[in-house]
Order: C-alpha cells, then sequence, then structure tokens
C-alpha cells in the first residue's frame, strides 16, 4: 500500500471518528456535573453496608467481585500463554549453560550511584507494596496497584545490574506459585461465600469497624490474593521476557 | 476545572504526540515512560488514585521492561545475521 492510499485511507477514518467523537461528546454531562444513579448509591451506601472507607475496592472486591474474578483470570490466562510462548525449548537449555561468562550478562555495568538509589528503592517498593495490599478497603489501592509495586521490587535488583541475584529473590518456581495460588485463593473465597452464606463471593465474614485494618469482611482477603497473583504474574512475564534477552553471549 | 486540571491535560495530550512522532523505538520507550508519568499526573487530580497508581507502575517500569527486552533481542539477532553474513563469503 502506498503512503499516498494510505493517507488517503487514514483521512477517511480518521474524518468518520472525529464526526462520532463529537456527537459523542455534545451529549455529556458537563464538567464536574455528572452524577450517575449507581454511582451515587454506592457512595451513600457502601460504607454502612460494607464497613469500608475506600469505595473502589468495596466495589472490585465485594459489591462486583464477580468481575474482578473474571479480570483475575484474564491475567492468569494471558501471562500462561506469555510462559508458554516464550519457554525453554530443549535445544536453547543446552546452549544457556554453556554460554561463558554468563554471572557477567549484558546489563553488568550499572554505576554506583544507580546501584545505591536501587538499594534505597528496593525495601522502599515492597513496604509500600505490602501497605497497599494490606490497607485496600481503607485508602486508594489495593490487591492490584499494591500487586504492581510489589513486583517493581525485584526489578529494582535488576536496575542495579544484577539480573541473577533478582532470579534468586524471586525464582520461576516462586512467581508461578504465587500467580496460580492468588488465582485460586479468589476462586476459593468465593467458594466459602457459596457454603456459609448460599451466594458465590458473597462476604461470609464478620465487616468488622469501619476504618480498622481488619474490616470489610472477606475485602482484605481478596485483596490478598489479588496482590500475589498479580505480583506473581507481573514478575513471571518480565522474567521470561528478560531470559529471552538477559542470559547469553553479551553483546554491544 | 483547576489550573492543575488543565495542565495535566496539556500534559498528556502533548505527550501522546510526542509518542507518536518520535521514530526511533528505543527513544520511544523512554518518551513513552514520560507520556505515562503524565497519564498518572492526570488520573491523580481528576481523583482517581487507584489508577494512578496502577499506572505509575505498569507506565514506568512494566511497558518499559517488556519493550527494552523486545528490542534487546532484535538487535541481538540482527548482530548474530550480520556475523554470520561476514563469515559467509570466506
Amino acid at each position: 500500500m502506498s503512503r499516498r492510499l494510505r493517507l488517503g485511507v487514514f483521512a477517511v477514518a480518521g474524518a468518520g471518528i472525529a464526526v462520532v467523537l463529537l456527537l459523542g461528546f455534545t451529549g455529556l454531562p458537563s464538567f464536574g456535573h455528572a452524577h450517575e444513579l449507581y454511582g451515587s448509591l454506592v457512595n451513600r451506601t457502601a460504607d454502612k453496608l460494607r464497613h469500608a472507607t475506600d469505595l473502589v475496592t468495596a466495589l472490585n472486591f465485594d459489591i462486583r467481585a464477580f468481575d474482578t474474578l473474571g479480570e483475575e483470570f484474564i491475567l492468569f490466562a494471558s501471562v500462561t500463554g506469555v510462559t508458554l510462548l516464550l519457554r525453554t525449548l530443549r535445544g536453547e537449555e543446552e546452549r544457556e549453560r554453556q554460554t561463558p561468562g554468563i554471572e557477567e550478562h549484558a546489563f553488568a555495568g550499572a554505576s554506583d550511584g544507580l546501584k545505591l538509589a536501587s538499594l534505597v528503592l528496593i525495601p522502599v517498593l515492597v513496604a509500600f507494596g505490602a501497605y497497599l495490599v494490606f490497607h485496600g478497603q481503607l485508602t486508594p489501592g489495593g490487591g492490584f496497584q499494591g500487586g504492581v509495586v510489589l513486583a517493581a521490587g525485584p526489578i529494582a535488583i535488576l536496575l542495579a545490574g544484577r539480573y541473577l541475584s533478582m532470579k534468586v529473590v524471586a525464582p520461576k518456581v516462586l512467581l508461578e506459585a504465587g500467580d496460580s495460588l492468588g488465582a485460586a485463593c479468589y476462586a476459593l473465597i468465593g467458594l466459602g461465600g457459596l457454603i456459609f452464606v448460599g451466594v458465590y463471593l458473597k462476604n461470609p465474614l464478620p465487616l468488622g469497624s469501619p476504618g480498622h485494618l481488619l474490616s470489610g469482611g472477606m475485602m482484605p482477603l481478596n485483596s490478598i490474593a489479588v496482590g500475589l497473583e498479580v505480583a506473581g504474574a507481573f514478575l513471571l512475564t518480565w522474567t521470561e521476557f528478560l531470559d529471552q534477552t538477559m542470559i547469553g553471549p553479551p553483546s554491544g | 476545572m483547576t489550573a492543575l486540571q488543565l495542565i495535566a491535560l496539556a500534559a498528556v495530550m502533548l505527550g501522546g504526540t510526542a509518542v507518536v512522532a518520535t521514530a526511533e523505538p528505543l527513544r520511544q520507550t523512554i518518551v513513552l515512560g514520560v507520556f505515562g508519568l503524565a497519564l498518572t499526573f492526570l488520573f491523580f487530580v481528576f481523583q482517581a488514585p487507584d489508577v494512578a497508581l496502577s499506572e505509575i507502575v505498569v507506565s514506568s517500569v512494566g511497558l518499559p521492561v517488556i519493550v527494552l527486552a523486545a528490542l534487546r533481542k532484535i538487535r541481538q539477532q540482527e548482530h548474530a545475521r550480520e556475523e554470520r553474513e561476514e563469515e559467509a563469503p570466506e
């Protein structure tokens, strides 16, 4: 397809999208004045009915916990796909073992400043990630956000130029276990609802007092399960991608 | 709309354009990270801290790591092919 033809196709499609968008935007409520029924209802009732002070988490892990179950397994399935595609084949394994200087992989030349910055970052990331996971029902954050922040912790070791140390801290077996255990736990917590109160993913636990660490019923448990799964899933994806390039002969 | 919100919208607009306008993939990855930070700021000033928290890690660590690893793999393969082509005529 020539450049001219491509630009022509873009002009037609772009004009079409612009018209549709303009039509859509004119129908929007004016800025800051959208008060949808569902949002208002949740805002007014969730803190009393669910004893959570962060309503986003209340939505994700209790009121619409079933949606989160679907999202959990979308992530799980896509990470499984990545690991399957990037798995080590029999011939590759041999080559890896024979490669000289594997300890000095290509990213080993980090400066002292970068190493120091990473060292400072690691505990901060892990602490902040854990805080987000455990305080999901109290403050903004929750399992997903905490999980990605936790996953960034080991990546800081990579920044310090120590990819192989990162693999010692977060070996693939552990990541796979975290990923699957998190996904399974979430589904099993839902089963708890089915057994004790008769509805799948309905909260079977006491709600506690609002604002306390142990409040919101099953929300903290769901948050931990999701945090485990997300941290495992992200690190597993990164490890799979980095294994493709980091291990092997260093090249310019 | 507050001034901060206007600044955030402008930053996202400029950042998105900059990502598209950058031709070289390696540079584009870095520009994409900066664009991600602008998006994080946008989510924060529009009162979506939950989304901002996810976005900051995904855009500044998650995506660049994967793109950089892929770029490196492509370079390794090009390097290997060049070496093979140099050896071939002899």
